[in-house]
């Protein structure tokens, strides 16, 4: 057991080492620092083939994501940030590259959309949940008869008379008979 | 409740069916191009046949061009290399970007098939190519009298498609004759 688990750390160890050269569709571009190493990945990873249907740059095998890796790596040397690449790149092939659009006119359905719908979902839940409940008292009887019932009792102390027990009767008779109808 | 607002969510159903039908007859292989309505990306090439430098510069001359990204290396290059042959024969400029290509290739290439451009820039690291966000050649742009990209086809130009891209240059000249 301890065995099987010091050979997966070794595993992450070995994969956490290589994060100094970012690996990509086979090729090796080799970095000295970290942080560019990590511009690079976060990058390829990120920026769309503009060539292909939905292939990023690091999994692209088109030429042109060839030459636009390349690209990326030797700006990414040059110790370019990434927004000043992601904005090379948005001015020549478009936002078509960005896996992660811009928030702008053109994408805000996108971006807020699904909130934007959630919000309505739950306003229309609460809507229909606050109607249910209305119709539901307004339809019982059981309030009127607690009503009544309330009052008796406030005003007087001494109970119903013989024709009231029966009314109350046939009023609650009648409740639970609607109430089984439906 | 008023009884029509049942009908709300057949709404809805029926604009997002309508949506997503016109969706099914999108092309999603066209990326429209960032450069529209901008200038003509700088450049400074070599031609091709006379090694003479070219800049941007040629494409402001008061004319409307078509500018057209080739390479030998590209199957549909050949298929559509004959009917710019056609149409510069009809008078139409185009100005040729070989992109990543051989020169010796290229040049022969121009010599068996016709030569349709005004000159043929030597793009062989494809900076230019990139500057210009080539995705794959064939790839044409229309460059009006001032140097702005107004148009940019992708794939082949053919008999079939030619007269969109004629639209687009009567429609530039007509504007630069009057202006």
């Amino acid at each position: 057991m301890n065995k099987w688990f010091s050979s997966i750390l070794f595993v992450l160890v070995a994969s956490l080492s290589l994060q100094s050269h970012g690996i990509v569709n086979g090729h090796e571009y080799q970095f000295e620092e970290q942080g560019k190493a990590e511009i690079f990945r976060e990058l390829a990873n990120e920026l769309r083939c503009p060539k292909c249907q939905n292939q990023n740059l690091a999994d692209s095998n088109a030429m042109i994501a060839d030459d636009l890796r390349r690209e990326l790596y030797q700006q990414v040397q040059e110790g370019k940030g990434s927004q000043e690449i992601v904005d090379f790149m948005v001015n020549r092939y478009g936002e078509f590259v960005l896996y992660r659009p811009k928030v702008n006119a053109m994408t805000y359905v996108l971006w807020y959309g699904p909130a934007a719908l959630c919000v309505i979902a739950a306003f229309v839940f609460a809507m229909v949940m606050r109607q249910r409940k209305r119709k539901v008292a307004d339809d019982s009887v059981s309030n009127q008869v607690t009503r009544e019932l309330d009052s008796k009792v406030e005003s007087e102390d001494e109970g119903f008379s013989e024709t009231e027990k029966a009314r109350l009767q046939s009023l609650l008779s009648e409740d639970t008979d609607s109430k089984e109808g439906k | 409740m008023n009884r029509w607002t049942l009908f709300i969510p057949f709404v809805v159903f029926v604009l997002l069916g309508l949506l997503l039908w016109r969706g099914l007859y999108l092309n999603p292989t066209y990326v429209p191009s960032a450069l529209l309505d901008k200038p003509f990306p700088a450049f400074n090439l070599p031609t091709l046949k006379t090694g003479e430098n070219k800049t941007e510069m040629t494409l402001q001359t008061g004319k409307v061009h078509l500018v057209n990204v080739w390479g030998t290396w590209c199957i549909s290059c050949r298929v559509e290399h004959p009917f710019l042959v056609e149409l510069a024969g009809k008078g139409v400029a185009i100005i040729g970007i070989n992109y990543k290509d051989e020169n010796s290739a290229a040049l022969k290439w121009l010599d068996d098939l016709g030569d349709p451009y005004l000159f043929s820039v030597d793009d062989e690291e494809g900076t230019l190519s990139m500057d210009l966000g080539v995705t794959g050649a064939p790839e044409t742009f229309i460059v009006d009298a001032q140097g702005i990209v107004r148009y940019k086809h992708q794939g082949p130009i053919t008999k079939a498609n030619w007269p969109e891209l004629k639209a687009v240059i009567d429609g530039l000249e007509s504007a630069s004759g009057e202006g």
